[in-house]
C-alpha cells in the first residue's frame, strides 16, 4: 500500500464496515468481497483525495460495490428485495459487529489455516495477495481457501458470539506460525488481539495480548545478523523492547487482578519473570516452576510438562529436572532437545551431544535444526571427539 | 498449517501392487490416469492446499565442482539402479494426518487394467518457520 496512506487506520475500519453491511442486509461473503473492493479503490484513491469520512466513505463505496454485485448476479431479483426494503442506517455502534466477525472468522466448523486466513481477510482487511504471500501459498490456493471457508460459515449467524477460547487460538497461530514476508503477522496478530480487547472486557484476552507484547519485545535479539538463533539465556537484553514490556505487563497485573486465571495470563506471566531479568542468572526460575504449574493445572498438556523440566532444572537443578523430564513421553516434539540441554547443564557431554544431534533431526524448522546441529558440533569438538 | 512434499518415483520405491509398467497400458489407461492427476490437483487448488507441482524428465546427470577455473564433471545419464523421481507435489495442509490421507489418494491412481496403483509415495514435511513463543 502507499506510504502516504495509514494502511493500519484503513484496516482498522474493516470490521465496523462490514458489520454495516451485514445489518443492512447483505449476506457475509458478498459483503466482504464489496469491502475489499472498497479498500483497493481506497488505497489507489485516498493519498490523492482524503475523504474527511474515512469509515463513512468506505461504508458508501463498500455498499455500491455491493449493490453492484448483486444487481450483476443471477439470483437478483430475490436479493433486490432484501435491499430495496433495508433502510439507510443511522449511526449504531459498531461494537458488537466487530466481535461477532471474530466469532465467525474462528467459527469451530473452520480448519485452523482456513479461520486464520478468513480472520486475516474480513477482521484484518489484508488482500488475499498479502495472506497468500505470508503463508507461501498461491494466490488462487489462498483465494479457494477463503471462499470455501465464507461458504463454510455461510450459515452461521453473526449474533451468536461462542466460546471466546476459538477466537484466541486463532489469534495465537496467526502471531505464532506465519513467515517473515512483507506483512508482519506478529504485528498484525497484535493489532487484532488489541482491537479485541477494546470491543471486549475478558481477561484472557488481556492475557494473550500481554503474551504476545512481551515474546515481540524480544524478537529484536533473538536471531544474530546472520539469521541464526539466539537462545533466550544468550540474548543481548538491551535490545529488548522496553516499552512493549511495560505495556505488556501492565495489561498482564490488571487482568490478573481479577483472579480469573486462564492459560495465556499464565504465560504471560512467565513471559513478564523472563522480561523482568536483567541478566539470564537473575532470572526467577523459583517462581517460572510455580507458573508451569498453575498451566500444567489449566492444560494438561505435555508440552507444557515438557517446559516445566526445562524450568525445573534451573530452578532445582538439572537432575530435577532429569527426574522431571523421566517421566515424559519421549515421543514429544523437542523431547530430545530439552534432554540434551539437561544433560550439558548435569555434565554429561557426550550423552548431550548425542541428544542434540537427534533433537536436530527431529526438529521442524531450518533455524532450530542447525542451532542445535552446531550445538551437538561444539560439545564433539569440545570433547576432541 | 504445514507443507510437505509428495513425491513420486520412477524406480526406487518399493514395488506398487500394481506394479505393470505405464507403456505395458493401453492408452486408454495412460488417457485415465493422467487425468487421474489432473483431477487430484484440480481438486487441491480447489480446496485451498496446492502450493506446487511439477513432473521431472528420467534423463538426467551428476553433475560437480571440479576446482577453480575447471569446468564442472558431468556424469549420466544415470545408472539404471538409481533412485529415479518421477514428479513431486507440494501441498499446504492442516497436519500430517491430512497429508497422508491426500498421498494415499493420489497412490490409488489408476493404472493397468483400470485398477489403482496402490504406489508407494514419499511424504517429506518441509520446515516451516521458527514459533515465536517456544518456551
Amino acid at each position: 500500500m502507499s506510504d502516504s496512506l495509514d494502511e493500519a487506520l484503513l484496516r482498522g475500519l474493516v470490521p465496523g464496515v462490514l458489520g454495516v453491511l451485514v445489518r443492512r442486509g447483505a449476506d457475509f461473503a458478498a459483503a466482504e468481497d464489496a469491502v475489499q473492493e472498497a479498500l483497493v479503490e481506497a488505497v489507489r484513491s485516498w493519498p490523492a483525495d482524503p475523504p474527511l469520512d474515512p469509515r463513512g466513505w468506505l461504508v458508501t463505496v463498500a455498499w455500491r460495490r455491493f449493490l453492484d454485485a448483486t444487481r450483476s448476479d443471477a439470483a437478483r431479483r430475490r436479493r433486490e428485495d432484501v435491499v430495496d426494503v433495508e433502510p439507510e442506517p443511522g449511526p449504531v455502534p459498531d461494537v458488537d459487529d466487530s466481535l461477532h466477525l471474530y466469532f465467525l472468522c474462528a467459527h469451530p466448523s473452520l480448519s485452523p489455516s482456513s479461520a486464520v486466513a478468513l480472520t486475516l481477510r474480513a477482521v484484518g482487511g489484508l488482500t488475499t495477495r498479502q495472506i497468500a504471500a505470508a503463508y507461501l501459498v498461491p494466490e488462487a490456493t489462498m483465494a479457494q481457501r477463503i471462499s470455501r471457508a465464507k461458504r463454510t460459515v455461510a450459515g452461521v449467524r453473526l449474533d451468536q458470539p461462542g466460546d471466546v477460547g476459538t477466537v484466541l487460538r486463532v489469534l495465537y497461530l496467526v502471531f505464532n506460525e506465519g513467515y517473515s514476508g512483507d506483512v508482519d503477522l506478529v504485528a498484525e496478530a497484535i493489532r487484532l488481539t488489541r482491537q479485541l480487547a477494546a470491543v471486549m472486557d475478558h481477561p484472557e484476552v488481556a492475557g494473550l495480548l500481554a503474551l504476545m507484547l512481551l515474546h515481540s519485545a524480544r524478537r529484536p535479539a533473538r536471531t544474530a545478523p546472520d539469521g541464526s538463533l539466539v537462545p533466550l539465556a544468550s540474548q543481548d537484553r538491551t535490545r529488548w523492547d522496553t516499552a512493549a514490556i511495560a505495556e505488556g505487563v501492565q495489561i498482564l497485573q490488571t487482568a490478573l487482578s481479577r483472579d480469573r486465571l486462564g492459560e495465556y495470563q499464565a504465560q504471560a506471566a512467565i513471559a513478564a519473570l523472563h522480561a523482568d531479568a536483567r541478566t539470564a542468572e537473575e532470572t526467577d526460575w523459583v517462581q517460572i516452576v510455580e507458573w508451569y504449574d498453575e498451566l500444567v493445572r489449566l492444560t494438561g498438556s505435555p508440552v507444557v510438562r515438557l517446559n516445566r523440566a526445562v524450568a525445573v532444572g534451573e530452578a532445582d537443578g538439572p537432575h530435577a529436572g532429569l527426574a522431571a523430564l523421566a517421566e515424559l513421553d519421549p515421543s514429544l516434539p523437542r523431547y530430545a532437545a530439552v534432554s540434551a540441554h539437561l544433560h550439558e547443564r548435569a555434565g554429561q557431554l557426550s550423552t548431550a551431544a548425542r541428544f542434540y544431534a537427534e533433537a536436530a533431526v527431529k526438529a521442524t524448522d531450518l533455524a532450530e535444526r542447525d542451532h542445535l546441529t552446531r550445538q551437538a558440533a561444539r560439545l564433539n569438538t569440545s570433547s576432541g571427539g | 498449517m504445514a507443507k510437505y512434499l509428495l513425491l513420486k518415483h520412477y524406480r526406487g520405491a518399493p514395488a506398487a501392487v500394481n506394479d505393470v509398467r505405464m507403456d505395458q497400458w493401453t492408452p486408454e489407461e495412460v488417457t485415465a490416469h493422467i487425468q487421474y492427476m489432473n483431477d487430484f490437483a484440480a481438486k487441491l487448488e480447489e480446496s485451498g492446499e496446492y502450493v506446487d507441482g511439477q513432473a521431472l524428465a528420467p534423463d538426467g546427470m551428476w553433475v560437480r565442482f571440479d576446482g577453480e577455473g575447471r569446468p564442472p564433471v558431468t556424469d549420466g545419464p544415470f545408472a539404471e539402479t538409481k533412485d529415479l523421481i518421477a514428479g513431486y507435489m507440494i501441498i499446504d495442509v492442516d497436519g500430517p494426518e491430512r497429508a497422508i490421507e491426500l498421498a494415499g489418494e493420489l497412490s490409488a491412481a489408476p493404472g493397468a487394467g483400470g485398477k489403482p496403483l496402490h504406489e508407494w509415495l514419499e511424504v517429506r514435511p518441509l520446515y516451516g518457520e521458527p514459533p515465536l513463543i517456544s518456551e
